[in-house]
């Protein structure tokens, strides 16, 4: 059955990939959606069968190489971590497949998309499936590939491209840590096997290796090494300036491969190599302490971004953050816990915004916005489940939404393990992640609509009215004309997206509001959470009861900073409208500071691109141009051009050189002849 | 008394005088064609000196091939100085280069 899970999507992407364009877009359409529906089908049992308490399982598929000690095999591993995984990607997938019908529609490349998102799904699915390092390394670097695709998909856009590339390069450099980790943990374990490897870790406790000239710690070498791959991947602090330039891509991209599933994959990677984690404290403060830095960081400048999508992308920045603060506290199973809840929820914000965005003709800028609450009421309430979620509303023992029941396990543990510091930037970023949520529905629903000075807009109101066949409904349109000066809607006015776009958004939803509540016994509780891993990663019982024994006011601390951010987005923007733009005058250092998200990539432009650009420019001009090409193809043609020139003098044209030239040769042969 | 030597001497500046009447020569084709003429005769008066002193009468009869050929190379000569001032307007041999390279 897994094969099935796993190799369908691979099917669907080289069908509709490959398939002439005679076929039509609906084919390849229906062929990937509906792969990926049976796949999402096919997985939901085996969650279950889980939850219920099924033992890890492992598919031989066949053995891909094989050299002395070296032996790797493509073999299917299921088991309580790859079943969460297995629900999120597929269930994402497939609603975003759906949701793609309705926002692609008018693209004229869909097959070549649907494509994509399926070869997508297929390297994300060997990835969460790997059961050794090698293999994982291939499903990691497909799901690069994708990605990179995939932002870069309207390539005729210049800015889509860069980001594609720097998405792409960012990545490597992440990937070469891993790259290393897997290389270092061959040589010290002598396996990539990911079983052989957690059995053997412990016994490596306290050995040294040497690495750049020093004798380090092992494990903590071997760690450190993964966890700055999973940094790339997973866009920490230092490697994350690759995500809100992916937004470029289409917004569906973003919401499956940048919210749901790829850059989580730097987390599950923690959470499958967590028994080795374990084994190195120092590893897992670095994974906590990076976690909480990008964590508060993201959020911070969350805040004052003014694109949608970008606030929604600093937003995943700083839930990522969150999921490595748990790992790094050795609450694993929190991590996967957030990671699952949010993989609902932020796909779901994703694609709502999507939604409005199709609904305001690609206008991405939520200044343009206001006052959307009544134009489109199925994208609000989704969009609002999701907010709901995200900033954790909930009552502790009665019902919360998704994101209520895996923050607070993460805090909840930070202080349970005696990390305050990292439990308390938790808590301040659960106020920071309520006022900007709250920021973005506020801005985007509520008030008055603010969308006349958009270019976009006015473009579609103008091509309306170029377009415009039927006499009748002139009349209308100059209505509106009128009222552009007072209402601020600039005579457009915006539709509720089709169903394909709507029933996503409303199963998704479904998961924003459940997610948490159904399954948190599963995943956090001491005793329920024990049956469920099963050994799949290191659960701390003793942590997960710890927890349960902390103070009130710790346990409602998430609660009461999420209302704070709440009260102050109301106050900032409903009540008083003016005040932000105060605000952000007043203290325009800071607002500079987190409009240009900390001026980290003007600080990489300096530090790594123009170096990289100048080395680039020597090494052409005087290098290329002023060595190798001057003494080697040029210098040999200027010599052959300078030679014929002068031998070509010789060739004078006069009668009497030649016959000069003549007599001298017949002498100087004849002299030759009879000297000899 | 005259011997074979005072033959071949003149023979000799003869020639030498129709290899500089080429190479110097910077006036016209006409010149050049008298000096051929002149080596083809320093070189006939070189075979009849030779015959004479050999008593080998080959030598004369080759004289006389020669001068048939002269007496041809002579009228194909001219007449391709005739075409050639027809066509360029000249025969002057400093004009004559259109082989430059």
């Amino acid at each position: 059955m897994i094969l099935f899970i796993v190799f369908l999507p691979l099917l669907a992407a080289a069908v509709a990939g490959l398939s002439n364009k005679a076929f039509g877009s609906t084919l390849p359409k229906l062929v990937t959606t509906g792969a990926l529906f049976v796949s999402c089908l096919l997985s939901w049992p085996i969650f279950l069968h889980y939850l219920g308490g099924g033992e890890p399982a492992v598919t031989q598929v066949f053995t891909w190489m094989k050299s002395g000690d070296l032996d790797i095999a493509w073999a299917l591993r299921v088991d309580a971590l790859t079943a969460v995984m297995l629900v999120v990607i597929t269930s994402v997938s497939a609603l975003v497949h759906l949701y793609s019908w309705g926002y692609m529609e008018e693209d004229p490349d869909q097959p070549r998309f649907f494509a994509y998102l399926s070869l997508f799904t297929f390297a994300m699915l060997m990835l969460v499936t790997a059961n050794n390092l090698v293999q994982m390394f291939f499903g990691w670097e497909g799901v690069g590939l994708a990605s990179y695709l995939l932002i870069g998909f309207w390539f005729r856009k210049p800015s889509a491209n860069a980001a594609a590339i720097k998405a792409f390069v960012v990545n490597r450099v992440g990937d070469l840590g891993f790259m290393l980790g897997i290389f270092g943990i061959y040589l010290v374990f002598g396996t990539v096997s990911i079983p052989d490897i957690l059995a053997a870790a412990p016994h490596m406790a306290g050995s040294t290796i040497g690495f750049l000239g020093h004798r380090v710690d092992t494990l903590t070498l071997l760690c450190l090494l993964l966890f700055v791959g999973a940094c790339g991947k997973s866009a920490q602090l230092g490697l994350h300036t690759w995500l809100p330039d992916a937004m470029e891509g289409p917004t569906p991209v973003s919401a499956l491969i940048h919210a749901a599933t790829m850059v989580t994959a730097g987390v599950f990677m923690v959470c499958r190599m967590s028994p080795l984690f374990e084994t190195s404290v120092v590893a897992q403060h670095v994974v906590m302490t990076v976690g909480a830095a990008t964590c508060f960081f993201a959020a911070t400048i969350g805040l004052v971004q003014n694109d949608i999508k970008r606030v929604i992308a600093y937003s995943t920045c700083s839930q990522l953050g969150y999921m490595f603060l748990a790992a790094g506290v050795g609450a694993y199973n929190a991590a996967m816990f957030h990671l699952f809840t949010h993989a609902f929820f932020k796909a779901l914000l994703f694609l709502g915004a999507g939604s409005v965005i199709h609904a305001m003709h690609h206008e991405q800028d939520m200044r343009y916005y206001g006052g959307l609450r009544k134009k489109i009421p199925y994208t609000f309430w989704a969009m609002m489940a999701g907010t709901l979620a995200i900033t954790g509303v909930g009552l502790e023992g009665v019902f919360g939404f998704a994101g209520f029941y895996s923050k607070d396990a993460i805090i909840e543990s930070a202080f349970a393990s005696g990390q305050t510091g990292a439990a308390l930037t938790g808590v301040l970023v659960a106020l920071l992640t309520s006022f900007y949520s709250w920021r973005l529905m506020f801005l985007t629903f509520w008030g008055k609509p603010r969308w006349a000075q958009s270019e976009h807009i006015q473009h579609a109101v103008h091509d309306a009215h170029g377009h415009d066949d039927h006499a009748h409904a002139h009349d209308a349109h100059h209505d509106h004309g009128h009222h552009a000066e007072h209402d601020g809607t600039g005579g457009y006015h915006p539709h509720e997206s089709p169903l394909t776009i709507l029933i996503p958004l409303i199963l998704l939803s479904v998961g924003a509001i459940f997610a948490g509540f159904a399954f948190h016994k599963f995943f956090i509780d001491p005793s329920a959470g024990e049956a469920y891993w099963k050994g799949s990663i290191a659960f701390r019982e003793k942590l997960m009861e710890a927890m349960e024994d902390l103070p009130m006011l710790t346990k409602l601390s998430a609660s009461i900073a999420m209302l704070l951010g709440l009260l102050t987005a109301i106050q900032l923007y409903l009540r008083k409208p003016d005040l932000p733009g105060k605000i952000a005058a007043q203290f325009s250092v800071v607002y500079d500071f987190l409009l240009h998200k900390w001026y980290i990539d003007e600080l990489y432009d300096i530090l790594f691109v123009r170096p990289a650009f100048a080395i680039g420019r020597l090494f052409w001009k005087k290098g290329d141009e002023g060595t190798i090409d001057r003494f080697g193809p040029n210098g040999s043609a200027w010599l052959v051009s300078q030679g014929s020139r002068v031998t070509a003098r010789l060739q004078s044209g006069y009668v009497y050189t030649y016959a000069f030239v003549m007599l001298i040769g017949l002498t100087a042969a004849l002299t030759w002849a009879i000297q000899s | 008394m005259i011997g074979l030597t005072h033959y071949l001497v003149v023979a000799a500046i003869l020639f030498a005088l129709g290899v500089f009447g080429i190479v110097i020569n910077r006036k016209n084709l006409i010149v050049m064609l008298m000096a051929i003429e002149l080596i083809l005769l320093a070189v006939n008066l070189n075979l009849v000196a030779f015959s004479s002193y050999l008593h080998d009468l080959v030598g004369q009869v080759f004289a006389m091939f020669v001068l048939t050929v002269a007496a041809g190379e002579a009228a194909i000569g001219l007449a391709i100085l005739v075409i050639y001032f027809r066509g360029r307007g000249t025969i002057s041999v400093d004009d004559v280069n259109r082989m430059k390279g």
